[in-house]
């Protein structure tokens, strides 16, 4: 088992080294901090190469990337260039309401999905399993902002000129400390990622639950009495449920980043909207941290599902 | 309950008793056939490519540039069907001529995909060694890295100006060439690590063995033998790739990095759109969005049929 764990580990730090290699590269020659200055009053040449030289753009890329990598390791990501805060700082700033967003969707996301995915597989070919599978494939093909924008163009833009009680469109001030208000300003981008998330994830579970109830421990389970409550919860949804563990597993780190394209619809303070508005002004010190941080979270979360999985289901042998 | 969980006896036993036995191709043909949500998706994915095709016959390509700033924002009516965006262009036409243009990134990024995922994964399978372990670390590293935010990045680091390119007589936007890289060099990981995982357990095969004991080259082997025998799985990959790359355009260009208005795609004709919905202007996200999720479910259909009815064992669930 160490050995197994020793080896992903050392499997893990040449994928960390390519990640910030990949990362370092591409953010490095997709925009130019200097960009910003080319136009400003009263600012000569001078002046910019100082800037430059502050900013250690004026080294070799090769230099310039070892010198992040040494930093990094020692839990330094850099300056911001344009606030000029320090970029865990800001990562920390942001990662609080990345998380309280996606703890509670994640939440609400699996609740979901074990109602309809066991719903679903138990009254299989009826009319309800139809119509969850019809909604799943729709939920599954959409992108999320077209759910995003459709339910804010009703609960939102459009209550509001009827008069009636609307949902916040995200362009608001408000403050974050208040729960009540946090909460209010959740319920939108909450349910576009719920409505995303279920079709997949019921989906996947109903085909897992029919595969177990075709098993012969079931059998054997039918045969000997039980009721058909105590087979379904107590011995098929025990097995079926556990790829879905891995699923889930691995979809958490992911979520550090936060849901991009959710957060800046709904203009949520979270880690997907930094990395959106600091990709745009190619401020890389904020856009590599955040990769780096989303991206070692994925690769040792991988690890530790794996290892997990071991202790959940011992069928399982590592090699 | 149990009786539909358990395989189905194949149907030849009961339909036609002592028939030619049906080649693979008749059996997938024949199992796809009877999917009929995927027959449903082609249906959809033909009046598609109807729409498009004979739309672009019927209205002029000049007409998705046609308009003026005073017309601009309309209300679909009579005259605009689905309404005029932010230019005073006709919602309608843009996406008889954004459909082709996203139909076409998401093949050729696609291509692409399939073209890198097989050629890596096979390169991985079949030399083993470190360079295996090379292209899976390399993998797995891309694979970490959050797609949109790969795609962000990789698209602000192609995305300078380019020519505009010319095919058959009409000009398109050179980012639409960097929107097609973008995608495809984002997407191939699943494929590679697919393909790589089938060719492993085909190469110990007796066959290629065989045909090695014979003294096929390296490249026979690859392109004659263990190729083909993949090709279920990468057509599989490649109708959900499309699906896939469809949507991807969709979010870049949802984000202001896709290809340029002056080449409407389904994707860019919406990245103004929330700016303008407080106003109560819906048609600008509708109407493109509604394409994007007939064009990707009716794909999402298929490939589910296509993998149902090019995996044997997956039978019991039609």
């Amino acid at each position: 088992m160490s050995a197994y764990i020793l080896r992903r580990l050392v499997q893990a730090l040449v994928v960390l080294f390519f990640i910030t290699a990949v990362c370092f590269l591409l953010t490095h020659y997709s925009s130019d901090p200097m960009a910003q200055y080319a136009n400003k009053q009263g600012m000569t040449e001078a002046d910019r190469q100082a800037i430059r030289l502050r900013l250690g753009l004026d080294q070799p890329l090769p230099v310039q990337y070892v010198s992040w990598l040494t930093l990094a390791f020692q839990g330094n990501l850099g300056n911001s260039f344009f606030s000029h805060q320090p970029v865990l700082l800001l990562i920390s700033q942001r990662l609080p309401m990345t998380l309280v967003l996606m703890i509670t969707s994640e939440i609400l996301i699996i609740a979901v999905s074990l109602v309809l995915g066991i719903i679903s597989a138990v009254k299989q070919y009826s009319l309800t399993d139809n119509i969850i599978t019809s909604f799943s494939f729709i939920g599954f093909s959409m992108p999320i902002f077209f759910i995003a924008l459709g339910l804010m163009q009703v609960l939102a833009v459009q209550f509001k000129e009827w008069g009636w009680p609307y949902l916040p469109t995200g362009g608001d001030v408000w403050d974050f400390g208040d729960p009540l208000a946090l909460a209010w300003h959740m319920v939108l981008p909450v349910t576009c990622l719920i409505i995303i998330t279920v079709a997949g994830y019921s989906r996947f579970l109903r085909s897992s639950i029919l595969e177990v109830l075709g098993l012969d421990y079931i059998r054997t389970a039918r045969a000997k009495g039980l009721e058909e409550r105590a087979v379904l919860f107590k011995h098929a949804l025990r097995n079926a449920a556990l790829p879905l563990i891995t699923i889930i597993g691995l979809d958490i780190p992911a979520l550090l980043g936060g849901a991009l394209v959710t957060e800046s619809i709904f203009a949520w303070p979270g880690m997907g909207r930094l990395f959106w508005e600091y990709a745009q002004k190619g401020d890389f010190p904020v856009v590599n941290g955040t990769l780096l941080l989303t991206s070692s979270a994925v690769v040792f979360f991988t690890i530790i599902v794996d290892v997990a999985y071991t202790l959940i289901d011992p069928r399982i042998r590592l090699n | 309950m149990t009786t539909d969980a358990l395989p189905a006896l194949p149907d030849s036993n009961t339909s036609e008793p002592i028939a030619a036995p049906l080649s693979p191709r008749q059996l997938i043909w024949r199992r796809f056939r009877k999917h009929r949500m995927a027959l449903i998706g082609a249906i959809g994915i033909g009046l598609l490519l109807v729409f498009i095709i004979v739309g672009s016959m019927i209205v002029p390509e000049p007409a998705t540039r046609d308009g003026n700033l005073r017309a601009r924002l309309l209300a679909p009516t009579a005259g605009h069907w689905f309404g005029t965006d932010t230019n005073g262009y006709d919602v309608f036409n843009r996406i008889i001529y954004g459909g082709q243009i996203s139909l076409a990134i998401g093949v050729l990024a696609v291509v692409m995909e399939i073209t890198l995922g097989t050629v890596l994964g096979g390169i991985a399978a079949f030399y083993g060694g470190w360079l295996d372990a090379l292209i899976m670390r390399f993998t797995e590293a891309m694979l970490a890295i959050p797609q949109l935010f790969l795609l962000i990045v990789l698209a602000k680091f192609l995305g300078h100006d380019l020519p505009d390119i010319n095919i058959l007589g009409r000009t398109f936007s050179g980012s639409v060439g960097i929107v097609v890289i973008v995608i495809g060099g984002t997407s191939w990981m699943y494929l590679a690590r697919i393909v790589r995982a089938n060719m492993l357990s085909l190469r110990e095969m007796e066959y290629i063995y065989a045909a090695k004991a014979l003294g096929a080259s390296d490249r026979r082997i690859f392109l004659n033998h263990l190729v083909p025998n993949t090709l279920g799985i990468i057509i599989v990959s490649a109708t959900l790739g499309l699906a896939g790359a469809i949507l991807s355009e969709a979010y870049v260009s949802f984000l202001g990095l896709g290809v340029q208005s002056s080449t409407p795609t389904w994707g860019n004709m919406m990245d103004q759109a929330q700016s303008f919905m407080v106003q109560g202007v819906w048609w600008l996200w509708f109407f493109p969005s509604l394409f994007i999720v007939f064009t990707i479910l009716c794909i999402n259909l298929v490939g589910d049929g296509l993998r149902d009815a090019l995996d044997p064992r997956s039978g019991r669930h039609l």
